[in-house]
């Protein structure tokens, strides 16, 4: 088992385990041989070139491959020590404890409130007072609450890009996951609303175990703990090249072609 | 097709400019040395004035090295070259300080005779300037190895240091009116063995550079 100091306290990255992980997109490999411990209450940054599979693990983290025809997996990722690919997950369980907020914002065409409520409802939650609760709770945590609390009812299509993305964030923690992935969540947005985004994370990593997929190589610098560099092999598989702590990947990289891509000099 | 290359161009410059700030310290160390054997206080003189040079070089490469991270966000191999840099600047000014301070000693010499033909403190000199040149060798060839050797050439320095101390002190001991005179130059001796001691220093960032790692290598007795 891996052991990191995070911020001075010692994690231990049993929270989710990648073993020997292989993934085909029908006869073609997308993923190769990955192994991976990821800690719990921490942030994960993946980077990599284009095409270098860091989303396509991300997406299996809450099967959100499953989807696709003719994918293929080989190997296991458990989430506390349980294989998630085991047939009898419930994978609609996995996605409420496995999180996913994307590159662009996408709320419902639907008010604030009802944003939020979504997930809580269809996972049985009824009563007007325990969903006002938890929509309150989940605005709070996600930065946004003082922001919106007085147009609950408006459409969330009316909110700003930054806004709009800290709404999916709240509607990810309404229904109380344990992980969070996150899929070039701040592209699309402006520095500031980065920013946010980023303090954001800080703030829920106590909490919660994140895992950012990002092209921004100072964002995952600034925000991550560990961080995790795929590249394509090749034959265009993904494998993962290099792991550790944020600290040292881009400060002091083990492997020339981290060292290469975190640099600049190819990519 | 190189990537980055208005990067690199920049980063290479910054290490040109090293080597040039590099070797107008070598040269104050020399020409302190040379003021301070022929007793000539006009280029005593000239060599105080000159260190605003090395001092003002010093911080055109230090812009130059926080331009580029503010504009770049260098990273790994580059942001420890970088800041580098900017440790390796400060100890070539203070290098640079250590050879004007030979020539104030010179200064306050005056015409006073040596109490000796200055042997060991030259040497010391010819020693220093070796491994600072050494150094900025082993700074631009990226070789730690290197860099360690130079470390370990700072004994020699030492050991030339210890007996030109002995030596003064004994005709201190035999004659207390040569005190003021024998001081002057254990003190002109002692910014030469600072000066190689900031070349140790030196050596301690280029072997960061290159394998991440900071080493306490030049523990000097002094």
């Amino acid at each position: 088992m891996t052991e990191y100091n995070l911020n001075g306290q010692t994690c231990r990255g049993d929270k989710i385990k990648a073993k020997n992980l292989n993934f085909y997109y029908g006869s073609f490999q997308a993923l190769r041989d990955i192994n991976l411990d990821i800690p719990g209450c921490a942030i994960t940054a993946i980077i990599g070139p284009s095409g270098c599979g860091k989303s396509s693990f991300l997406r299996l983290l809450n099967r959100m491959n499953d989807l696709i025809y003719g994918s293929r997996i080989e190997g296991t990722i458990e989430l506390d020590g349980k294989n998630i690919f085991d047939k009898e997950v419930d994978v609609v369980d996995l996605r409420k404890n496995v999180g996913m907020v994307f590159q662009k914002p996408n709320p419902f065409p639907i008010s604030i409130f009802d944003n939020i409520a979504f997930g809580p409802k269809q996972h049985g939650k009824k009563s007007k007072i325990e969903l006002e609760e938890i929509v309150e709770n989940s605005l709070k945590k996600a930065a946004l609450w003082d922001e919106v609390k007085d147009k609950l009812g408006q459409s969330a299509l009316a909110l700003s890009g930054g806004q709009q993305q800290r709404l999916c964030i709240a509607r990810v923690l309404s229904v109380e996951p344990q992980v969070i992935l996150m899929d070039e969540p701040c592209s699309a947005l402006d520095p500031m609303a980065t920013l946010k985004i980023e303090d954001l994370m800080r703030t829920l990593a106590k909490n919660y175990t994140i895992i950012i997929v990002t092209h921004n190589m100072q964002q995952a610098a600034r925000v991550s703990d560990t961080t995790a560099f795929f590249m394509m092999e090749p034959d265009r598989a993904g494998s993962l090249v290099e792991y550790g702590l944020t600290s040292e990947i881009f400060t002091n990289p083990k492997d020339k072609r981290t060292e290469d891509y975190i640099t600049g000099r190819f990519g | 097709m190189e990537i980055r290359t208005d990067f690199n161009r920049r980063l290479r410059e910054i290490q040109d400019d090293i080597l040039i700030m590099g070797s107008m310290v070598e040269t104050a160390i020399i020409t302190s040395i040379k003021a301070l054997k022929e007793r000539d206080i006009d280029m005593a003189q000239q060599l105080i004035n000159d260190d605003a040079l090395i001092n003002r070089k010093r911080f055109e490469i230090e812009e130059k090295c926080i331009k580029l991270i503010a504009t770049q966000q260098p990273l790994a191999g580059d942001l420890r070259t970088i800041i580098s840099v900017l440790n390796i600047l400060t100890e070539l000014e203070r290098v640079g300080d250590y050879a004007a301070g030979i020539s104030k000693i010179v200064l306050m010499i005056g015409n006073e005779e040596h109490l000796k033909p200055l042997i060991d403190i030259p040497r010391m000199a010819d020693k220093t300037t070796l491994m600072l040149r050494e150094s900025l060798d082993a700074f631009i060839k990226q070789d730690a190895d290197k860099a360690r050797a130079v470390i370990a050439e700072d004994d020699d320095v030492d050991n030339l240091y210890d007996q030109v101390f002995r030596e003064l002190l004994t005709f201190m001991i035999e004659d207390p009116r040569t005190i003021t005179r024998a001081t002057r130059l254990i003190w002109a001796a002692h910014n030469l063995e600072r000066s190689a001691d900031r070349v140790t220093n030196i050596c301690e960032r280029i072997i960061y550079i290159v394998t991440g790692k900071m080493e306490e290598l030049g523990a000097s007795n002094y």
